[in-house]
């Protein structure tokens, strides 16, 4: 909403501090994004008078035009705009000038002539916002005086408010002024109506078919139009306030809608046939609006017809183009009325078409302020329509439906004093919610006050005991009610979850990936792409694009793409992780409130092999403190079928590490190889670190040997390390796999596996025979698996 | 020329040899030649030995022990300068050895490349931080949620008009309209009601998501922090009080903060918050307000017994702010020349 500070101060003596004026209406709520100061003269712009015009031969975009500014010399200047004649007035911004945008008006020309100076448009000077064309002034201005002190134009200052959805009566000015003379202490007045007497009853009927959503109508007939352009100030006003002068009447409706946040509509009189009705559209019934467009209907849209039901409005939001205003109107048939707002709001969105009126009845209307509305119309029509007769009989029917004028709220006084910390009284509270209409009716026991609020109707937004809290709030002024630090019985701190989450971050960094956030919405196929099955993924019902309709079931399409763009900036070293969630719908019925969801996360290096997974595993497992099973024998699409595991604990799958499928990589056009870590991270963060009980530590000595097989490829080493585990007992208390062996005196089908044991009793020193006995249990389960001792 | 006496003759002796093999140890130039030189001092054939033998020659009880110390003290002497002459020899040796294992360091310095989390996830953590030492706790929850906890839960039902400014995405899950992303994280609020019991001092932060077309200042998918305070007694000054520490603890001492009034569904009375840098100028930076009673409710709370407050804001601009990052985009582009950078 935009704020002309000489208009606010027709409403109440607000003065020119605009300082203060911003100040009280940011502490009041009225968030002030901008303040523009406008019609500040520009020195050295005067009126001069347009001789004649020419063209040149080599310039096509530019003509030459001939002034006077007074003194009888002929100016010359170069303009691009040739809305213009001989005798028109226009603003010339002499040599030396400097516009306000900076620019320094200088005798530069084209074409080796010289210009005497710039012609101006309304734009360029503040006045308007079209920008079409050079400002033509009215008639009979004094030639070579200042254009701003010709045209009377005073600095003004144009307050853009961010109107909240709670304050819909501040969608005018009327609203706003009603606040800031509470902030003040100023008396304000709404703007006059029309005091001339009421001419002969003339009406026209009007039927609600549809009482909710119209609870009130009023058709008002009013003669002795003559539609033309409104008076400049009229325009002027509009026009700052970002609305586009029409004519006179159209004019005068917009004007009562930015004073009073009602909406009015006129009708050229004679076009709508034989009165309202006012009902739901028909589906597929159509009506062509004022813009020119035809709009089809469903049955929720509320439509105004005439009295042979034909549509002539959308109730709410536009008008038709056959019953608009047109220069021959002379009779014009006003509509103030009250409609539902979230019927407004319904049809506006539907049709895409959100107008100042839609927004205002959208957010709530006074019910009750028609009646002013329809006089202050008047008023203003008058000024350019001297004959104007507002007809007497006017129809206004008002439904059960309709809002009441006040509505009483009751207000505990402990209420507001408990909520805002502070200590008010009933009386202070009652004489500031009295300051904005709001009435205290009475204060019962004088122990636990209860207020009874009469709750004006401008006020639709107040309907509870905590609305009115906020009010006094507002009045008395958050920056007094102070600032406390509650004591916290509490002890702040991060969860297990959130700590090992921080811990895993780091780590993964001090491995030397960093962080990626990819886009967590996928292209259909993009799982595919990456060897993931898409059929358990969900789509968004209403994705920004179809590149981005996909939730993602893995990291891994993301971080695929992320590759694909670090390689195509030819970026080294590429290792990215990313700890984020995926959604996999899991199986969907009716009881299941929710997807799959969980945490995730997901380690890939470029030019890295399964080596590398597997080094970052192992860290990742040791600070973690964290196991898992290497399964090679189940391996997760999109990995390498022959080079990647699957992480297990027991039945449980933690996650899968290894590189990722050639073919994934192909697919993506990555010509590398992508080492890869995915792990599920509710059950890695989830576990709480065990509190360990100390155990006692042997004084006698240990036996250390090495054991050297020959094991068929078939068999994993994990499943040897098992075996001597198993073989070793108690007693085995290290075991380590240190060399790996292919090559010649061992055969194809086989590599050699040396592994180092430890044995040590607690109790006391083992016997040569109880070693070798040991020893030969290991021996014998490893012979299970086909490991036969090396020679 | 008086004539010497035995004894003083065999003294001489002994002089001259400790002398001589002195004089043969210092002169003495490794370990190999000291300890050839030991053998030799202590063989049969040498002086000193054969001097002692020569001692039977004395007549009297008293030449002999005067003679014998003289030899014992000279032998003493002897095998000291020997074996300090060997402790020097084996620290030279070792100095020598030592100086010849001299690596070039610098030849061995690889630089190991640090991985970098993300600015968002450090601005995360840092506020985190500053929250818990505020004494709250860190509250998470799901990004896929129902109608209810974004919305109706928190004072926007059905109809309600504000809903339609979060361009809110729905999922095609369960009933159309059903499932959604997040548009905030209050969601969060509702869960930690329903789970935790007063007093509740929490934090939130999370993804959220809106249909909102990227720009400079805009992602579909951003993050949000979110604060609740549910307790008996909580003012709209504890709101104001908690806002101005923050402010302090995490922008710095200079800073100051304001609430002005403003709408949320979820709150009453609302505020936006905005912070005053020590220039002077004053920067919107989230929401707030009490708790709206409707709100506790849906918590399973009784607002007649509790009240509470509840504040938010962006982390992405946090970080975005910090690093001076022109264009919010930059932040998600996952290019590793931006990543490596912080």
């Amino acid at each position: 909403m935009k704020i002309l500070n000489s208009w606010l101060n027709e409403f109440g003596p607000f003065g020119t501090n605009i300082e203060k004026i911003s100040n009280a209406m940011t502490s009041l709520g009225l968030a002030v994004e901008g303040v523009e100061t406008i019609g500040q003269s520009v020195k050295g712009v005067v009126v001069a008078r347009v001789l004649r015009t020419e063209r040149h031969p080599d310039a096509a975009k530019v003509h030459r035009v001939f002034v006077d500014s007074g003194d009888g010399t002929e100016l010359h200047v170069w303009c691009g705009a040739f809305n213009m004649k001989a005798g028109d007035l226009v603003p010339l911004a002499t040599l030396g000038t400097t516009m306000p945008d900076g620019r320094v008006i200088t005798a530069r020309g084209i074409l080796g002539i010289e210009s005497h100076g710039m012609l101006c448009s309304g734009t360029e000077l503040g006045l308007t916002a079209d920008s079409e064309g050079i400002l033509i002034l009215p008639k009979g201005l004094k030639l070579g005086v200042d254009v701003f002190a010709a045209l009377k134009i005073k600095p003004d200052a144009l307050f853009d408010l961010d109107v909240t959805r709670n304050r819909p009566d501040c969608n005018g000015y009327l609203g706003v002024a009603r606040d800031l003379g509470a902030h003040f202490g100023i008396q304000i007045a709404a703007p006059a109506g029309d005091g001339a007497k009421r001419g002969a009853k003339k009406s026209m009927k009007v039927t609600i078919l549809d009482k909710k959503k119209c609870s009130r109508y009023n058709a008002t007939v009013i003669s002795g139009v003559e539609v033309k352009s409104s008076p400049d100030w009229i325009a002027r006003r509009l026009t700052n306030c970002g609305m586009r002068p029409i004519n006179n009447v159209v004019d005068a409706s917009n004007l009562v809608m930015l004073e009073l946040n009602q909406p009015t509509h006129a009708f050229d009189a004679a076009t709508v046939n034989g009165g309202f009705r006012i009902r739901c559209a028909r589906r597929g019934e159509t009506l062509t609006t004022l813009d020119g467009q035809e709009r089809e209907f469903e049955t929720t849209d509320l439509l105004i017809c005439d009295g042979k039901d034909q549509a002539v409005a959308i109730a709410g939001v536009m008008g038709g183009a056959a019953t608009e205003i047109n220069p021959s109107t002379t009779v014009v048939a006003l509509e103030t009325a009250w409609f539902e707002s979230a019927g407004v709001a319904r049809t506006a969105a539907r049709l895409g078409l959100r107008s100042e009126a839609s927004m205002r009845f959208e957010r709530g209307v006074d019910p009750h302020g028609i009646d002013h509305a329809v006089s202050r119309f008047a008023k203003i029509l008058r000024e350019s329509c001297p004959n104007l007769v507002v007809h007497s009989g006017a129809a206004d029917v008002k439904e059960k439906h309709l809002p009441p004028k006040q509505r009483v709220v009751n207000l505990r006084l402990s209420q507001v004093n408990r909520i805002l910390g502070t200590s008010l009284s009933a009386k202070a509270v009652a004489s500031l919610l009295g300051k904005i209409g709001f009435v205290a009716k009475s204060a019962q026991s004088a122990k636990h006050p209860v207020l009874k609020i009469a709750v004006p109707s401008w006020r639709p937004d107040c309907e509870s005991e905590i609305d009115l809290v906020e009010e006094v709030a507002r009045h008395f002024g958050y920056e007094k009610l102070g600032k406390l630090v509650p004591q916290s019985t509490m002890h702040g701190r991060l969860s297990v979850l959130q700590l090992r989450r921080r811990e895993l971050r780091d780590l993964i960094c001090s491995l030397g990936l960093s962080e990626a956030m990819p886009n967590p919405f996928l292209a259909p196929g993009d799982l595919t792409r990456a060897g993931v099955t898409e059929s358990n993924a969900i789509r968004l019902a209403n994705p920004l694009v179809f590149e981005e309709s996909v939730l993602r079931t893995s990291l891994r399409p993301g971080l695929l793409k992320a590759i694909k763009y670090n390689l195509s900036h030819r970026a080294e070293d590429i290792a990215l992780f990313e700890i984020g969630h995926v959604y996999p719908s899991g199986e969907q019925n009716p009881t299941r409130e929710l997807p799959d969801e969980y945490e995730s996360v997901c380690l890939v290096a470029v030019g890295e092999s399964s080596r590398a997974a597997l080094d970052w595993w192992s860290q990742i497992s040791a600070v973690m403190n964290f196991g898992a099973q290497l399964d090679q024998s189940s391996v997760e699409p999109g990995f390498h079928p022959a080079r990647s595991a699957t992480l297990r604990r027991g039945r449980q799958v933690l996650g899968f590490v290894g590189e990722l499928d050639p073919r994934v990589l192909a697919k993506n056009e990555i010509n590398s190889t992508v080492a890869c870590l995915e792990l599920d991270l509710s059950a890695l963060l989830a576990e709480t670190p065990r509190v360990a009980n100390a155990k006692p530590v042997s004084r006698f000595p240990r036996s250390d040997f090495d054991l050297a097989f020959v094991v068929p490829n078939s068999q994993s080493a994990a499943a040897v390390t098992k075996a001597l585990r198993q073989g070793g007992g108690t007693e085995l208390v290290g075991l380590e796999l240190f060399d790996v062996y292919r090559g010649a005196g061992v055969s194809d089908d086989s590599r050699s596996l040396t592994f180092r044991l430890s044995l040590q009793a607690v109790d006391r020193t083992l016997t040569d025979a109880e070693v070798s006995a040991t020893r030969q249990r290991c021996l014998d389960a490893a012979a299970k698996l086909g490991a036969r001792l090396r020679e | 020329m008086s004539e010497i006496s035995p004894v003083d003759e065999m003294r001489r002796a002994i002089d001259t040899a400790r002398e001589s093999a002195l004089a043969k140890i210092k002169a003495a130039r490794d370990s190999g030649e000291l300890r050839d030189l030991g053998i030799e001092l202590n063989k049969k054939d040498s002086r000193l030995v054969a001097l002692k033998s020569e001692m039977g020659k004395l007549s009297s009880t008293d030449e002999k022990r005067a003679v014998g110390q003289h030899l014992n003290s000279a032998t003493n002497e002897i095998n000291s300068a020997l074996a300090l002459r060997n402790t020097e020899f084996a620290d030279q040796e070792l100095s020598k050895r030592v100086e010849g294992e001299r690596l070039d360091l610098s030849e061995l310095l690889t630089t190991r490349r640090r991985g970098h989390s993300h600015i968002v996830t450090q601005a995360t953590q840092r506020l985190e931080d500053v929250f818990v030492g505020l004494g709250f706790q860190v509250a998470e929850g799901p990004e896929v949620e129902t109608d209810f906890y974004n919305f109706e839960a928190l004072n926007m039902p059905k109809s309600h008009p504000a809903r339609s400014e979060f361009d809110t995405m729905f999922l095609e899950f369960g009933e159309p309209g059903s499932t959604l992303l997040r548009t905030h994280t209050s969601p969060v609020q509702i869960r930690v009601m329903k789970t935790w019991k007063p007093p509740i001092y929490a934090i939130m932060p999370g993804r959220v998501f809106r249909r909102d077309t990227p720009d400079a200042t805009h992602m579909p998918v951003f993050h949000q922090i979110e604060g609740l305070v549910v307790d008996r007694g909580i003012t709209f000054a504890h709101l104001a009080g908690t806002i101005e520490a923050f402010t302090k603890a995490f922008f710095g001492n200079e800073f100051t903060s304001r609430l002005r009034p403003s709408y949320f569904p979820f709150t009453e009375p609302s505020a936006e918050f905005d912070i005053r840098t020590p220039e002077g100028d004053w920067i919107e930076l989230g929401g707030c307000g009490m708790v709206h009673p409707n709100v506790l409710k849906s918590g399973g709370i009784d607002p007649e017994e509790f009240s509470g407050f509840a504040f938010g804001f962006g982390i992405d601009r946090m970080a975005k702010e910090r690093h001076k990052v022109d264009d919010i985009r930059e932040m998600y582009t996952n290019d590793l020349r931006f990543l490596r950078q912080f």
